[in-house]
């Protein structure tokens, strides 16, 4: 066990954990963060995606003390409003089916948009690949992103 | 959308999806009602007007949160911007049969919950009739408003409530014609999609109460074994650890139901601080196993009692293979058999006879098993992601020796479910857990607990065999099909009744490794295998494929061969139709790379026209037509994703889905090894169509599911110009070939 100070979502916070252990259970079981899940644990679903210091991130793989001193941002924490481009897109588009990998999904678009604000069919495969959607929600997350994209 | 508790009490802020998409200003938020007045179990309406409305069936994606309470709104006339929509918790005599399965829900519940509406409806009047003094019959109702023309009186709902929640339920009242809809039929946005996107939607995972333990549960590492002992020292005194246990999850003498399959039902769990320190610790516990010896289980199931037989012995792919081939060459049991079919397939001109299978699937919903649970002496709160709890009750209640009526339960939403989550042995081993280490507690499946734990897609195969006179006309048709461990077979489905030579057989060959519904069960396998075999044997015959299905579908119509059909060749003909004219079928008479496949199950017909191409050996879906007849379509776009979503699910599987056995071990146990469809691989594009009409809607979670399957192999055939028999056409192979 240690002490780590994280700042998440521009709010500073301060935890005890052992280092090893993975950002996603820190934010889950720890501070209450429930928005980012965990599908796979080993960086395959995409389901714990959270930015680190802006670029998306897997939390399931992420140990807690590799993040000191990085910006953490979770979907609790992309827009004050739910009105960020991504999010606007998603609810315009009304793209989830269970909802469960959505969180993921907008923090990958998120992230892809934010390097890429025009980005092309292929780019959108390349950026999206490591997010499943079991429900097959794909050609609305796909059209979602370029809606996104005009109003980024 | 749900309402949020404010400091102090007073006035309460609730949200509620308005027309739009933009985020909530202000006075879009619904001001809260002082008071509530209790209608039905259904709903309850505010002073002002706002109205909740309690959901009955749980939601794992079909969205019923959206499309049930809109059948109430509907009758009740209500303003749907001034409705709130609350999960109703497990409540047998509120809300009756609470099953999210077999695409029931909206036809389970489209009388029960327009009644309820309209019920009310009808008790608001009656509240403004004697409030006014005026007859009955000439108050009228228009989005929460009741209005009497001649008196020029009017009211809104809220200012009525209280006295029409006093008022005696009438039994039955009229409902409205389909043609007044104002509601049902049109569009509404996802309750919850404000809430999904901002990571505020509670998950059965994301369920978080005081003093709660974390669980994971440590199950046998092949099929065939047993709990035999376990050592918890090395892991006792691990930082965080605050147990480890072993359950049992029935009782020796338990009558299981048909929900209750569990492989695995004596296992070890572990309970901690935090979900890492368990993690951490079950890597580190001794279990040993052994094998088990053969059984017999007596299954209370849909289907009646049932003897079920469970061999001993750990079972490979392999054997599989063989015994199935085995049986596919021996006579089966006969299910249905019409005229002389022996003869027809002597007398043929030409026979064509195929062979298709399709391996064991894991449902990988994306939120693996869990449940919270808190079991006191005689009491058991349990919170729990749940396809049917009304079937988990009495197991629970046997298993944990607490009364029925002392289990409560809430319906969280649930993260997928495909049928996996309908067998809630894990909200059992919560339960049973939480007791022996006497604190609240949610137990986490691991994606890895989760992939090998079972109630898999069974094994099919089947085989096809047609018999062809000298004019290429089909004069018979003979399917032999079987699985592990279960019969994929319908013998009354199309083309059974438009042959008047068929004989339908069946096998099954036993297994330890225990199978559940997934999604469209059965059907999953048999569309794929029948639409593929009635393209080749149109190809044979030289007919478009389409028409000849037409063909079929037009004898079953006008001249139907026996009387135990199981489908209306007209709606069944109707979707192909409809395929046919906007897919442009016929303007492109070559129709390169286009599959088409049709099918009936679980109420609804579908049917798909798929465009494929090849990028250096690379298939890619380019397009999928699709068309639905569903009766009634009660929230469009809903039902489109629905479809969509099935359709790229259902690609994914043809191409990839595949789980294999050995030694009794799965071989696959994460997203590294079990290929799921990704972005780059789901269709381009989904062009989905309904049927109108005003028949009583049926379900949209299965049935476009089957036969894309039938379409993706079709396709590959034209793109290829070979046949794919075999799921998955390309497994872990980047290219066919």
């Amino acid at each position: 066990m240690a002490d780590f100070n994280l700042k998440i979502n521009g709010k500073d916070y301060k935890v005890a954990a052992d280092p090893n252990t993975p950002v996603l259970w820190v934010l889950r079981d720890d501070l209450n963060m429930v928005g980012t899940k965990y599908g796979c644990g080993i960086a395959q679903c995409g389901a714990c995606t959270i930015h680190l210091d802006g670029v998306a991130i897997r939390s399931c793989v992420q140990p807690i003390s590799s993040v000191e001193g990085k910006e953490i941002t979770t979907i609790e924490g992309l827009s004050a409003n739910g009105d960020h481009p991504v999010q606007k897109a998603w609810m315009e588009h009304d793209v989830p089916q269970c909802g469960y990998c959505q969180a993921g999904q907008i923090m990958s678009a998120a992230s892809l948009l934010k390097n890429n604000p025009n980005p092309s069919d292929i780019d959108i495969d390349v950026a999206m690949n490591g997010n499943i959607c079991r429900c097959g929600t794909y050609t609305r997350i796909k059209t979602a992103i370029k809606t996104a994209a005009k109003n980024v | 959308m749900k309402s949020t508790a404010a400091a102090g009490g007073g006035m309460i802020l609730g949200f509620s999806w308005m027309a739009s998409c933009q985020p909530k200003t202000e006075e879009e938020l619904l001001e809260m009602p002082n008071e509530w007045f209790e209608i039905n179990s259904y709903l309850k309406i505010g002073d002002n007007g706002v109205t909740t409305i309690y959901t009955p069936n749980p939601e794992f994606g079909q969205n019923v949160r959206t499309s049930m309470p809109m059948l109430v709104a509907e009758e009740l006339d209500m303003d749907w911007k001034k409705v709130i929509v609350e999960q109703a918790p497990y409540h047998v005599s509120k809300y009756g049969f609470q099953f999210t399965g077999g695409s029931r829900g909206i036809m389970a519940r489209w009388e029960p919950l327009r009644m309820a509406g309209a019920t009310a409806r009808h008790m608001l009047r009656q509240a403004a009739a004697t409030t006014w003094n005026v007859p009955l019959e000439e108050i009228t109702t228009s989005k929460g408003m009741l209005v009497h023309e001649t008196t020029k009186n009017k009211a809104g709902y809220g200012e009525m409530a209280s006295l029409a929640g006093t008022l005696e339920v009438p039994e039955k009242v009229e409902l409205k014609a389909i043609g007044d809809f104002k509601i049902i039929g049109k569009s509404h946005k996802n309750v919850d999609i404000k809430d999904i996107v901002t990571g505020k939607a509670m998950f059965g995972m994301d369920v978080q109460k005081e003093g709660m333990l974390y669980a994971m549960i440590i199950h046998p590492p092949a099929f065939g074994m047993t709990l035999k002992s376990m050592d918890e020292s090395a892991v006792k005194s691990m930082p965080g650890i605050k147990d480890v246990v072993t359950i049992k999850s029935y009782k020796d003498d338990f009558a299981k139901g048909g929900f209750d399959t569990n492989a695995f039902p004596e296992i070890v769990a572990i309970v901690g601080n935090s979900t890492w320190e368990v993690m951490s610790a079950k890597k580190k516990l001794n279990v040993d196993w052994s094998p088990f010896k053969a059984y017999t289980e007596t299954i209370n199931g849909f289907r009646g009692e049932q003897k079920v037989n469970i061999p001993a012995g750990l079972e490979s792919t392999q054997i599989h293979k063989q015994k199935m081939a085995e049986l596919a060459a021996k006579p089966g049991k006969v299910v249905r058999k019409d005229g002389n079919p022996e003869e027809a397939f002597q007398n043929a001109a030409k026979v064509l006879e195929r062979t298709y299978s399709a391996p064991f699937l894991a449902h990988n919903c994306m939120e693996p098993l869990n449940a919270f649970a808190h079991v006191k002496s005689d009491k058991a709160t349990i919170s729990a992601p749940i396809q049917i709890p009304n079937f988990i009750i009495p197991t629970l209640s046997a298993s944990l020796g607490i009364p029925a009526e002392n289990i409560e339960m809430d319906l969280p939403r649930m993260g997928g479910g495909f049928g996996r989550k309908a067998y809630a042995h894990y909200v059992v081993e919560a339960a049973l857990i939480s007791q022996k280490v006497g604190a609240p507690i949610k137990l986490i499946y691991s994606r890895e607990d989760d992939m090998t734990q079972g109630i898999y897609r069974p094994a099919y195969q089947a085989t096809y065999k047609a018999a062809l006179d000298e004019n290429n006309n089909l004069i018979a048709l003979h399917v032999k099909a079987g699985g592990v461990p279960e019969s994929p077979l319908f013998a009354n489905r199309f083309p059974a009744g438009a042959l008047d030579n068929y004989l339908a057989e069946e096998w099954v060959i036993d297994s330890n490794i225990t199978i559940g519904a997934f999604r469209a069960p059965r059907s999953n396998f048999m569309a794929g295998a029948e639409q593929a075999f009635l393209d080749e044997v149109a190809t044979e015959s030289g007919k478009d494929p389409i028409q000849f299905r037409l063909d079929l579908l037009n004898r079953a119509k006008d001249n139907p061969v026996g009387d135990r059909n199981d489908y209306n060749a007209e709606r069944y003909a109707g979707v192909l139709e409809l395929v046919r004219e906007k897919s442009g079928w016929d303007e492109n008479p070559n129709n390169l790379n286009r599959g088409v496949s049709a099918y009936f199950c679980h109420n609804t017909y579908a049917a798909h026209v798929l465009d494929l191409s090849l990028e250096e050996g690379k298939p890619i879906v380019d397009k999928v037509c699709c068309a639905i007849d569903c009766g009634v379509v009660v929230n469009p776009d809903a039902a489109t994703n629905m479809a969509e979503g099935a359709i790229t699910d259902g690609i994914g599987n043809a191409f990839y889905g595949e789980l294999t056995f050995e030694n009794g071990v799965p071989q696959k146990s994460n997203f590294d090894k079990y290929r799921m469809i990704r972005m780059s691989e789901a269709p381009k594009e989904i062009d989905v169509h309904f049927v109108q009409n005003e028949k009583s809607p049926t379900g949209m979670g299965e049935p476009p599911f089957p036969p894309i399957f039938g379409a993706v192999a079709n396709a590959l055939y034209k793109a290829t110009g070979e046949r794919h028999y075999s799921q998955p056409f390309l497994g872990d192979k980047r290219v066919l070939g």
